[in-house]
């Protein structure tokens, strides 16, 4: 267990960390995530003491750190950095064997120890032990960075942006590699990151900090659901509208206003004039008082329409119409059985409100999930 | 040429000697500005300044403390050689990324174990270019060991200026060139084969 007690950091003027009190439970995966600035990579360093706290106490199992030796600590605690940090003068076998060797184990034990770690993320012992990092990919560098970190087998690891500089998808990869280990290892890991996506996939614990402070520590799920400040919210935008999907969307959130209109009295090749103008295939007619009438294509005009008749009376009625209000689920249905591969939507009084067309859902849909995109 | 021989080995023996104490001394000056930041300038200044010493002024100075001879030229030849060595350990430590340092010292290592299995290591590529330079130019410095009565492949070179021969000049003079682009060549070599794979890239 680390527990932080009113633990403060200044460099000069700025107090990076003010007063923090904190604790951390035996086996929790614990992310710290924060704006830039906010000290949660400060945080971190004191615990295995690369940064001394100018007041309060970190305490570990119980014991005061700044009573144990700093360098013995730092044995005992797992530490992965953002820039991997592997010595390239060593191979991969060495550089996993770095700690233990301090430790003085004869090679007798740290070399099965190696062995074993390099099997757990599936880099094979004779393939990749005799190796320099220089010859292994950023993905593979980071996992050895990791493995360099648990090879002591330390009750704590401490994770400094670890996959920061990694593509996605070896991200996404090494992020679920490191989940599984710590479940079977049961380790505790702290963890520093500014990705909330990260945060919510990893996390047992999010502690969110800001200007040296702790603004809310919690699960993903409660964090989610109860934001304590509107900085978290903010930083959780898109994965809160996300949650909201599942809430009653109605019909005017899918829709686009901007339609083509036109009275039924208007004559074909003014309409036709009309639509090319626009770059569209078809529009809504309405009646002399706003309302619905019906809707007419480009197709339908050339098939039946001679010039100088008027668009109402050949006009189709078979475009399905749904009130603002419609549940988005419904509308959903209706779009995908309609026949113009889009539906109508009206407002109350029966005057059109706006199409909702099968691209103009999926931009919604896409909003929803993943945050209000570039249109 | 027969006669050659023993002044090239003897040559080449003072600069060896020379290059071996300096490589000790730069080192551990050079470690020693890299961990104590207010010794830093202190002893890097003192280096330069010794190295702008006219050749004949330093041999000079040397001679009333050591007398004539061999260790004369070999402590003139080990002050000069620090310059490059001290000045390159000093700044292949520092250069060594900051990341580095701090995967280190996360990692739970002392600062001497630091020093020994990385920031060496890491450095040694720069240490040995500035142990190269030091040992081209003491080739070409230790000719002036003549003129303190020092062995070497000064004597034939002196007494070529002083008979008006350029034929003795040259027996002097072109030895040293060849040794000089001898142990250049071996020792980019050697330097390659060490740097191969281990270095930051």
């Amino acid at each position: 267990m680390i527990k932080f007690e009113n633990v403060s950091k200044s460099y000069g003027e700025s107090k990076v960390l003010k007063g923090l009190s904190f604790q951390i439970k035996q086996g929790d995966f614990v992310v710290l995530i924060g704006p830039s600035g906010c000290g949660k990579t400060t945080t971190l360093k004191t615990i295995n003491r690369l940064i001394q706290p100018d007041s309060g106490k970190i305490l570990i199992d119980g014991k005061d750190s700044a009573q144990l030796n700093p360098v013995e600590l730092r044995r005992s605690i797992g530490y992965v950095i953002q820039q991997i940090g592997l010595f390239p003068n060593m191979t991969v076998e060495e550089n996993i064997a770095v700690v233990p060797k301090l430790l003085n184990y004869p090679k007798e034990k740290w070399q099965p120890i190696v062995k074993e770690l390099l099997t757990l993320v599936g880099m094979p012992y004779e393939e990749n032990a005799h190796k320099y990092p220089s010859e292994l990919s950023g993905g593979q560098q980071q996992r050895i960075g990791v493995l360099r970190a648990l090879a002591a087998s330390p009750p704590i690891v401490l994770m400094d942006e670890p996959f920061g500089a990694l593509d996605p998808i070896t991200r996404e990869s090494l992020q679920e590699e490191v989940r599984r280990i710590q479940k079977k290892l049961k380790k505790t890991i702290v963890f520093v990151t500014h990705d909330m996506d990260e945060a919510l996939k990893m996390a047992d614990v999010i502690v969110f900090m800001s200007g040296g402070k702790i603004l809310q520590m919690a699960s993903p799920e409660e964090m989610l659901q109860h934001p304590a400040d509107p900085l978290i919210s903010e930083f959780m935008g898109k994965h809160r509208s996300a949650l909201s999907v599942n809430a009653a969307m109605s019909a005017a959130e899918f829709m686009k206003t901007r339609v083509l209109k036109a009275a039924r009295s208007m004559q074909t090749l003014q309409s036709i004039e009309l639509m090319r103008n626009r770059d569209v295939n078809s529009m809504i007619v309405l009646n002399d008082d706003d309302t619905y009438a019906g809707t007419v294509s480009l197709d339908t005009i050339k098939s039946h329409g001679k010039a100088g008749r008027a668009i109402g009376e050949f006009m189709e009625t078979t475009v399905p119409t749904v009130n603002l209000k419609e549940d988005a689920r419904d509308t959903f249905e209706k779009l995908y059985t309609s026949p113009a591969g889009y539906v109508v939507v009206l407002n109350d009084d029966m005057t059109v409100a706006g199409l909702i067309t099968k691209t103009s859902m999926a931009k919604a849909m896409g909003d929803a999930l993943w945050g209000e995109m570039i249109s | 040429m027969s006669n050659l021989m023993p002044l090239i080995l003897e040559h080449l023996m003072i600069v060896l000697i020379a290059a071996s104490i300096s490589v000790v001394i730069g080192v551990v000056l050079g470690i020693l500005s890299y961990w104590m930041n207010y010794l830093d300038k202190a002893i890097l200044w003192t280096a330069e300044i010794i190295q702008t010493i006219p050749n004949l002024a330093l041999l000079a100075i040397l001679m009333i403390l050591f007398g004539l001879g061999n260790v004369t030229i070999i402590a003139a030849l080990v002050l000069y050689a620090l310059l490059p060595i001290v000045r390159n350990t000093y700044i292949g430590l520092k250069s060594v990324p900051i990341y580095l340092k701090d995967a280190a010292r996360g990692m739970g290592m002392s600062k001497l174990q630091r020093l020994m299995k990385v920031e060496l290591p890491l450095s040694f590529p720069l240490i040995f270019s500035g142990i190269k330079i030091a040992v081209v130019n003491s080739l070409s410095i230790a000719v002036m060991g003549v003129l303190i009565g020092a062995g070497g492949l000064g004597y034939p070179i002196y007494r070529g200026i002083q008979t008006n021969s350029m034929e003795r000049i040259l027996i002097g003079a072109i030895p040293v060139v060849l040794m000089a682009l001898l142990l250049d060549y071996l020792m980019t070599k050697v330097e390659k084969r060490l740097v191969h794979k281990g270095s930051v890239n």
